[in-house]
C-alpha cells in the first residue's frame, strides 16, 4: 500500500489534477477511508456514501494538497470532517436532558434481558444526543479504543483537547445514565 | 473523572453498540466516476455527450451503421429527403 502511494510522482500528479493519479489513490485508500468512517457513523450504507463524498472533497482540494506530506493522514482528516458533518446533519439533538437518570437504576435487574435491552436503547439514545464533536471523540476513544494521539491527528486537535472532550463525554453520559451498568 | 469511571462508561457503550463490519464489500470507483461527471463544473452538454467515457460505451455495430448512413448520404445526396421522411 505504502509503495503505491510512494510511487514516484504519483502525489505530484494528483496535486496537478491528473485523474489517473486520483484513481490510483482512490483504489488504494477507499478501504481505509471507509473503515475509518464506519467506525464513526456505525452504519455501513451511510459510510459508503460518505466515502464517495470524502473523495469528492479530496478531488476538489487537490491543488491544496502538499505532496511532501502523506496522503493517508490528509484523507483521514477530510473523512473525519465528512463524518462529523453527517452526524450533525442527521441526528436531531435535544438541548435539554429530560429523562430522569436515576429511574432505571432503581428498577433495573441487569440479568433480565428486557431490562438489558432497555439499558442498551437508553445508552444508545444518550450517546447520540451528545454534541457531534464530543461523540466522535467518545466513539473513537471508548468504543474503538484508539490512542489519543491518533484521534488528535485525525481531528486536527491537540491531545489535551481530545482528553477534554473525552472527559466531557463521560461526564455527560454519567449524568444521563446514572449507574445503569 | 477517574480511570475506573471511564472504563465503566466504555464497557457500557461497548455492550450497547454492536461491532460494525469495517470491510468495504465493493469497489466504489464507478460511483465516484459518476459523481465526478455529475458535479464537474462548467461542462456543457456536448462535452458530456462526446466524452471518451460515453463514446467508448457505444457498441461498434452502431458506429458501423452510422458510417454506412454517412457513406450513403455522400453517395446519394438526393436520397436525403427520403431518409428524413423515414426518420
Amino acid at each position: 500500500m505504502e509503495l503505491l502511494e510512494q510511487r514516484p510522482g504519483l502525489l505530484q500528479l494528483f496535486a496537478a489534477g491528473e485523474l489517473d493519479a486520483f484513481e490510483t489513490l482512490f483504489r488504494q485508500f477507499q478501504g481505509d477511508v471507509f473503515s475509518w468512517i464506519v467506525r464513526i457513523v456505525r452504519d455501513p450504507a451511510a459510510a459508503e456514501d460518505l466515502t464517495i463524498e470524502t473523495f469528492w472533497r479530496i478531488h476538489q482540494a487537490h491543488a491544496r494538497f502538499d505532496p511532501q506530506r502523506g496522503f493517508g493522514p490528509w484523507a483521514r482528516r477530510i473523512a473525519t470532517n465528512v463524518a462529523l458533518d453527517y452526524l450533525k446533519s442527521t441526528r436531531a439533538r435535544e438541548k435539554e436532558w429530560t429523562e430522569n437518570p436515576a429511574e432505571l437504576e432503581q428498577t433495573s435487574r441487569p440479568r433480565d434481558p428486557a431490562i438489558q435491552h432497555e439499558i442498551r436503547e437508553r445508552t444508545q439514545r444518550a450517546f447520540q444526543q451528545l454534541p457531534a464533536r464530543v461523540q466522535v471523540v467518545a466513539t473513537l476513544a471508548l468504543i474503538e479504543e484508539l490512542p489519543h494521539s491518533e484521534i488528535a491527528e485525525a481531528l486536527n486537535l491537540s491531545t489535551a483537547a481530545v482528553k477534554s472532550r473525552l472527559f466531557r463525554a463521560v461526564r455527560l453520559l454519567r449524568r444521563k445514565l446514572g449507574n445503569l451498568e | 473523572m477517574n480511570e475506573q469511571e471511564q472504563r465503566r462508561v466504555a464497557d457500557l457503550l461497548k455492550r450497547s453498540f454492536a461491532p460494525v463490519n469495517r470491510d468495504l464489500g465493493r469497489d466504489l470507483w464507478p460511483e465516484m466516476l459518476r459523481r465526478l461527471d455529475e458535479r464537474a463544473p462548467g461542462r456543457h452538454w456536448f462535452e458530456v455527450l462526446f466524452s471518451a467515457r460515453v463514446l467508448s460505451a457505444v457498441p461498434w455495430f452502431d458506429w458501423a451503421l452510422l458510417a454506412v448512413l454517412i457513406a450513403g448520404i455522400c453517395a446519394f445526396p438526393k436520397a436525403i429527403p427520403i431518409w428524413l421522411y423515414h426518420f
